[in-house]
């Protein structure tokens, strides 16, 4: 087991004849993901890294039987990218691009209510199953196979994190980048629920960041609804209000998404705290040694 | 990205959002000139800078507030007089304030009562929303703080905007007068679809006000855009001031890096936003204070590290540097020979600690260890704040 993608899943990447788009599909498949193709319009028929170019979603899955996408279109056509992976019923839709506007976000959201599709991203580094299936940009060798689920919305600090697990022996069972956009596809929420019900899941590591409210969310949720022990690291303590830290989703606005308030809510929720992010791995060690 | 008000009521009026008549001026003869041109009883005279909270902000040395009323064209004149070049200093500025270049003179007019209203994407429930409030004028974190069941809410969708019931309702729970719904109606409306069309981040009127005759007017204007989405408004961009923002963040915009200053004396250069953040609690939970957050990206080559560089040592204040990559798409040993090159045109005059991990990492180590650089490396998180934190103790 595992959540979200495994050996089986297989993937198409839209926007696959970009630079980036092309390089990330060749470390995938690398890392031994089941790349079975790529889309962009127009160029339907060419072949990149030995896989087939669709001029469609539709087309691709049709022909592939594909069941994830990984998207790399960018920004100004990114919404619309999604949105064809939802009328063609992908189910795990992966949005990597960085730089999509909030409110195309707004209108793409909707799109997955009452639909076969579930989306992750945008702006985050992708999904992993060490050894069976990446999908996205991180390094793949960091990881290891093991029972720890990893959540975060922040791509560089969920690779230091999964990096200490993998030190402290501990390998993970899927790692998850939520992304760093005010508007995102999958919640911490979402994938808690996936975590406690996936028999490899031992334990969770949750990364959060200053901005909006997803951690005090996810802290009530996992007071009433997970039994696995569960560790947090905040980002942010240090950021001044007012000023957006790099993610269009990390700043502090109106007095809400401070570090301290979310810190407040974890630890209300009896998650193991990470102090700094140096003991990233240590927490999630000292959460296990309790409840066991 | 920020605005003017002048500019963001222009925008508003534009979209069909009653706004007073006014004129932006640079020197007291204009202010006077404008007073005059208007034609009103009273006009308000006030500060334009890139921070709220300029009526009960005050001018560095004087008793002078950033907006006042003026009755006479000598009025004017003398708070114009008062605010022109000057340095005001609101809770939104800091200590420091801001130096006011312009002032915009405004037509007064007849208020029943002041409210507060503004748009801005709910994150929670994935869609744009108006929010409203009848205390007007007040410093609203501070009532949404006290009395949130003073503000009211109504979600809409970005493709159909704000219904009229919806206007109505808000209307009616601000407890406004019937006789006035219909222009309440135009006003929130013209308000959201201008926030839409424009992709703006947030839209806040505080305050706008009933007027005598029970109509309502935006009595303010602090518009904030979606950087994101700028590329398809690029009118919107032209109203881009840069006199108000940070030079060194204006020099790391167009590097492709993410800079913002902060007051400590440890500049920090790191690889991933969240990354960069932690760095910064590290630095401080280690009993040093961060001089800036500094995302270098996934991707930084040779030039846009020694430009990073270059921005963290602007700042007087710095007097060490703590380097933290974890090299994953990047390898390691392509910012070790940044960091070497980079030295070498640079030259440092204060400590470079350098953390590496990840793709490539012994390699980048032996770059580092065989350069002839005065680079101190660190093996892990914890070492690198304590010796970035030490190196300017001793």
């Amino acid at each position: 087991m595992s959540i979200l993608v495994n050996r089986n899943t297989r993937v198409v990447c839209q926007g696959i004849t970009g630079k980036v788009g092309e390089f990330h599909t060749r470390g995938c498949l690398e890392y031994g993901t089941r790349m079975v193709g790529g889309v962009t319009p127009g160029k339907g028929g060419e072949t990149i890294a030995d896989l087939p170019v669709f001029n469609t979603v539709a087309e691709a899955r049709d022909v592939t039987g594909a069941n994830a996408t990984m998207i790399f279109v960018p920004p100004p056509f990114a919404a619309d990218a999604i949105l064809e992976a939802v009328a063609a019923e992908i189910e795990l839709v992966i949005a990597i691009t960085e730089g999509i506007p909030v409110l195309d976000m707004a209108r793409v959201l909707p799109a997955f209510e009452n639909s076969k599709s579930r989306l992750v991203g945008p702006n985050c580094p992708g999904v992993i199953t060490p050894g069976q299936c990446k999908i996205g940009i991180m390094p793949g060798y960091i990881h290891t196979p093991g029972n720890v689920g990893v959540m975060s919305r922040s791509g560089t600090l969920t690779y230091e994190a999964v990096w200490q697990l993998t030190q402290l022996g501990h390998g993970q069972s899927t790692c998850v980048g939520l992304g760093g956009d005010p508007l995102v596809g999958s919640s911490f929420i979402d994938i808690l629920e996936l975590f406690e019900q996936d028999d490899d899941t031992h334990a969770i590591l949750m990364m959060g960041e200053i901005g909006g409210s997803a951690e005090e969310e996810a802290a009530d949720y996992v007071k009433e609804h997970v039994s696995k022990p569960v560790a947090a690291f905040i980002a942010g303590r240090t950021a001044p209000p007012g000023k957006r830290m790099g993610h269009a989703g990390a700043i502090i606005s109106g007095g809400k998404g401070t570090a301290e308030a979310k810190l407040e809510a974890l630890r209300d929720a009896g998650i193991e705290i990470a102090e700094t992010p140096a003991d990233m791995g240590t927490a999630m060690v000292r959460a296990m040694q309790r409840k066991a | 990205m920020k605005i003017h008000e002048f500019q963001a009521k222009e925008l508003l009026r534009a979209a069909g959002v009653p706004v007073l008549k006014g004129k932006v001026v640079r020197t007291p003869e204009e202010a006077a000139h404008a007073f005059e041109s208007l034609g009103a009883p009273v006009c308000a005279v006030k500060a334009q800078i890139h921070a709220g909270g300029r009526g009960k902000g005050h001018v560095e040395g004087s008793e002078q507030r950033g907006v006042e009323l003026a009755k006479s064209p000598d009025d004017a004149s003398r708070i114009a007089q008062g605010l022109l070049n000057k340095t005001l200093v609101t809770i939104q500025t800091g200590p420091e304030g801001q130096i006011v270049r312009q002032v915009f003179v405004e037509s007064g007019c007849d208020i029943q009562q002041e409210l507060y209203c503004a748009i801005l994407v709910d994150r929670a429930a994935g869609s744009p929303v108006l929010i409203a409030s009848t205390a007007g004028g007040m410093d609203i974190e501070e009532v949404a703080v006290k009395t949130p069941e003073l503000i009211l809410s109504e979600p809409f969708d970005p493709d159909r905007g704000l219904g009229a019931y919806q206007a109505r309702l808000m209307a009616s729970k601000l407890g406004l007068p019937t006789a006035s719904w219909r222009y309440a109606v135009q006003f929130f409306q013209s308000l959201c679809s201008a926030f839409i069309s424009l992709d703006a981040s947030l839209l806040e009127i505080n305050p706008f006000v009933l007027t005598g005759d029970e109509k309502l007017v935006a009595l303010d204007a602090k518009m904030t855009f979606d950087d994101n989405a700028m590329f398809r408004h690029k009118d919107v961009l032209s109203l881009r001031d840069e006199s108000e923002e940070e030079p060194a963040e204006i020099r790391a915009d167009a590097a492709g890096l993410s800079y913002v200053k902060l007051n400590g004396e440890i500049g920090c250069l790191v690889n991933g936003a969240g990354l960069a953040m932690s760095t910064m609690d590290l630095v401080k939970f280690h009993g040093g204070e961060p001089a800036n957050f500094l995302d270098v990206g996934g991707g930084a080559n040779v030039e846009q590290v020694t430009e990073a560089f270059q921005i963290i040592l602007s700042d007087s204040n710095v007097k060490a540097i703590l380097v933290n990559i974890f090299g994953g798409i990047m390898r390691c040993t392509t910012i070790a020979n940044a960091l070497v090159e980079a030295s070498k045109t640079i030259g440092f005059t204060v400590p470079l600690v350098v953390r590496l991990e990840g793709t490539e990492v012994e390699e980048g180590k032996k770059i580092l260890a065989s350069s002839d650089t005065s680079i101190i490396t660190a093996d892990g998180l914890t070492d690198a704040a304590q010796k970035v934190v030490d190196s300017i103790k001793a």
